[in-house]
């Protein structure tokens, strides 16, 4: 004799882990922009900001492919592991890659490219993508930027809106209600569009280690000649310009940000593993962009300066 | 450990951004060179006193002027937490700012100065909590440094706050007596004030239950995009991607379809690629169903035994939030609710509330940007939704400039 035994499963309902909301926020705000916009590109730079988009946009869409291309505006003085982890990424999910050169933009347009000592084509970026935008039309560009970084992104939208000159206005921003995304707009405008802007740095380490995602050597621990410069390590490259108070030394380090050679600073660690990371991280007492990007500290307002030329 | 977003609101000089300073400060928040760049500003602003407040005015104007003109948003943590504080500018021109900021936030701390008591912000600021339905509401009575630490003092303004609250809607309040600048009853008991029982503002913030303040009973859920792969091997695949905005779903459910009203049942949901059996508000999931139906983007599906509204004919509270341009009995607008966007005209302003007096003004003509009216709008497509007291997330919509494309109105549906 055998009795049957009707059980049905019940998960439980705990309160969802600030990860899971996070990435569910961000997998809905992939999802808008795939649902609003005609054509969107995702902004990837090889930084693990941009690395964990394409994990959300990868998990918010599958089993399909990412409804979108991932555009790479090439410094020319970008990690070669940054550039070679790109294109694995790309073949891996199939995504479809644009990438275009300030190079290009530089000769095209006949730009005087900054020379001297902390010289870098950070600003020049801005004119390569909107050219970008505009060869390709795309009306949503999807970034890695988080409002934790800097002052003036901790006060931009989630649906950022860009007039036809890329131009970000702080003081005519659309109100940005529940989760009521407005991408409304005319030919030649786009949005900007940052599905992480409520995540931190330690939310995107924690989250690389939860997912268990492959990240370029350079943000872990290792060997390399640096010029030491202001106390600052720099990796040394022919793209920089140096001089008799810069010093070549061999230090253990890895990059806690990975933008262009030129502007990134590298710290000196022996996290070697995304568990030490994590770690070292969680203990830090200096901000990321106040320890690795040159590009930020010229001036107090240098990153709103950028926003409303257009830049990320 | 969970998440909680919190809107602090307040008079201009009520010390908002000193408040959220002195709670990054004193939970160990402040990182190193943002100290050191606080301290650069501070001196060549007041008399080399830090000023906390410059921690959170980001854009060059507001550090000018000494305000806040957005929402600014600041990330930080506890061992018991993970902190979303939402800072929206005081200053009446910008009651929109707050409007926006407190749409999206589990808790408000209204910030009233102990030397003035309850004043017209005040309200304007518990009318505002009130109308977004947040469901906590804490009142720091701040700068009671500058009042002896009087009891007498913070006494008599809790009474009047408790007073005007029983006119609002506000479920869950507590008041504390503070000062910001000195930290007392921020994050450490206050010496000053030993005759106060209650918690600090951090222990508020760290123990609030926002677990019960998700609706799980009504599902509500909007498709924002259909994933068909159509490649070999998922020839047939149609999972309807979207946010579970309230209640639960699960495998087998009966489900219907609207505004369609074709019915089916769940033959699958997925979270992030991987099937699950049952899945919940907030997760983003994708629901898969046994039949095939239309069904697109903007369409809401629903459990058969638990139906939201369907009409083209909504009452809703709207606050206005254009400077341009005035709303007008006959306007048209869009109307976008849940992922549907649908043209909509103002049929009737019922009435205008007065956000300071709460008086209800009638033959009112038009709205002026910050005004707050009940209207009765007529969409073009039927709107599936819920009162907004009701259910926070299906019972909100904005108002869309036809135009220009601006975000003009927040509408609180009745």
């Amino acid at each position: 004799m055998s009795v049957a035994v009707n059980q049905t499963q019940t998960i439980e309902r705990p309160s969802m882990d600030y990860l899971d909301q996070l990435e569910a926020e961000a997998i809905y705000i992939m999802r808008e922009v795939a649902g609003q916009f005609e054509r969107p590109a995702l902004l990837f730079s090889g930084g693990k900001d941009s690395i964990t988009l394409v994990r959300l946009a990868e998990k918010a869409f599958a089993p399909g492919k990412i409804p979108f291309p991932l555009v790479h505006v090439d410094t020319g003085h970008n990690f070669a592991e940054a550039i070679r982890y790109r294109d694995e990424l790309a073949a891996r999910t199939g995504a479809k890659l644009i990438v275009r050169y300030v190079e290009d933009t530089i000769k095209a347009k006949g730009l005087k490219e900054p020379t001297g000592k902390n010289a870098s084509r950070n600003w020049l970026q801005t004119y390569t993508l909107l050219d970008t935008i505009e060869e390709f039309e795309f009306d949503a560009c999807i970034g890695g930027a988080r409002r934790d970084e800097e002052k003036a992104r901790a006060k931009e939208r989630i649906f950022s809106f860009r007039d036809e000159f890329g131009q970000w206005d702080p003081k005519r921003q659309r109100p940005e209600l529940w989760n009521l995304f407005n991408g409304r707009i005319h030919k030649g405008e786009n949005v900007r569009v940052f599905p992480i802007s409520n995540w931190t740095e330690l939310d995107v380490w924690s989250y690389i280690q939860r997912e268990n995602i492959p990240l370029p050597s350079i943000y872990f621990a290792h060997e390399r000649e640096c010029i030491l410069r202001d106390g600052r390590l720099l990796a040394n490259t022919d793209f920089i310009q140096k001089d008799e108070d810069d010093q070549i030394v061999t230090r253990q380090v890895r990059f806690r940000t990975v933008g262009d050679m030129t502007c990134t600073a590298a710290v000196e660690s022996s996290a070697a593993t995304l568990e030490e990371v994590v770690a070292e991280i969680t203990v830090s007492r200096i901000s990321e962009r106040g320890e690795t990007r040159i590009d930020d500290q010229q001036t107090e307002a240098a990153m709103e300066d950028r926003k409303k030329g257009g830049y990320f | 450990m969970d998440l909680l977003r919190f809107i602090t609101a307040g008079s201009v000089d009520d010390g908002k951004s000193t408040l959220i300073g002195r709670l990054l400060f004193d939970t160990k928040n402040i990182l190193a060179d943002q100290m050191e760049a606080i301290e650069r500003a501070s001196k060549t602003r007041n008399a080399g006193e830090i000023d906390l407040a410059l921690l959170t005015d980001g854009l060059r104007s507001e550090r000018e002027q000494g305000i806040t003109i957005d929402v600014a948003y600041k990330y930080f943590q506890t061992p018991k937490r993970k902190f979303i504080s939402i800072d929206a500018p005081g200053h009446i021109q910008y009651t929109r700012n707050m409007v926006t900021g407190a749409s999206n936030a589990d808790l408000a701390i209204i910030l009233v100065d102990a030397r003035h008591g309850v004043v017209e912000q005040t309200r304007r600021h518990s009318l505002i909590a009130s109308l977004l339905g947040l469901p906590h509401v804490v009142v720091a009575v701040n700068k009671m440094d500058l009042v002896g630490y009087s009891e007498d003092k913070f006494l008599a303004i809790a009474q009047d706050y408790q007073e005007l609250a029983n006119k609002l809607n506000i479920k869950d309040l507590t008041i504390i007596p503070v000062s910001a600048l000195n930290g007392d009853n921020i994050v450490d008991k206050s010496e000053a004030m030993a005759w106060y029982q209650g918690e600090t503002m951090l222990s508020v913030l760290e123990n609030v239950n926002v677990l019960k303040d998700i609706n799980l009973n009504d599902g509500r859920f909007s498709v924002q995009y259909v994933i068909r792969p159509q490649t070999e091997d998922l020839h047939d695949y149609r999972g309807y991607a979207g946010r579970i905005q309230s209640g639960v779903y699960r495998k087998g459910d009966a489900i219907v379809v609207l505004p369609s009203e074709r019915t089916s049942r769940i033959a699958r949901i997925e979270v992030g690629g991987k099937e699950v059996e049952e899945a919940y508000a907030p997760q983003s999931v994708t629901i898969l169903l046994e039949d095939n139906i239309d069904i697109s983007r903007g369409d809401m599906i629903v459990p058969a035994n638990n139906l939201p509204q369907l009409s083209q004919d909504i009452e809703a509270l709207v606050c206005w939030m254009d400077d341009r341009k005035e709303l007008k009995v006959g306007g048209k607008f869009t109307l976008q609710h849940g992922t549907t966007r649908t043209r909509c005209s103002v049929r009737s302003i019922e009435y205008r509330v007065d956000i300071n007096t709460y008086e209800q003004l009638e033959d009112v003509e038009s709205l002026k940007l910050n005004d707050v009216a009940r209207i009765v709008l007529r969409t073009a497509q039927p709107i599936a939704y819920d009162s907004y007291q009701k259910n926070r997330t299906n019972g909100g919509a904005i108002l869309i400039d036809e135009t220009s494309n601006v975000t003009v109105g927040a509408c609180m549906v009745e």
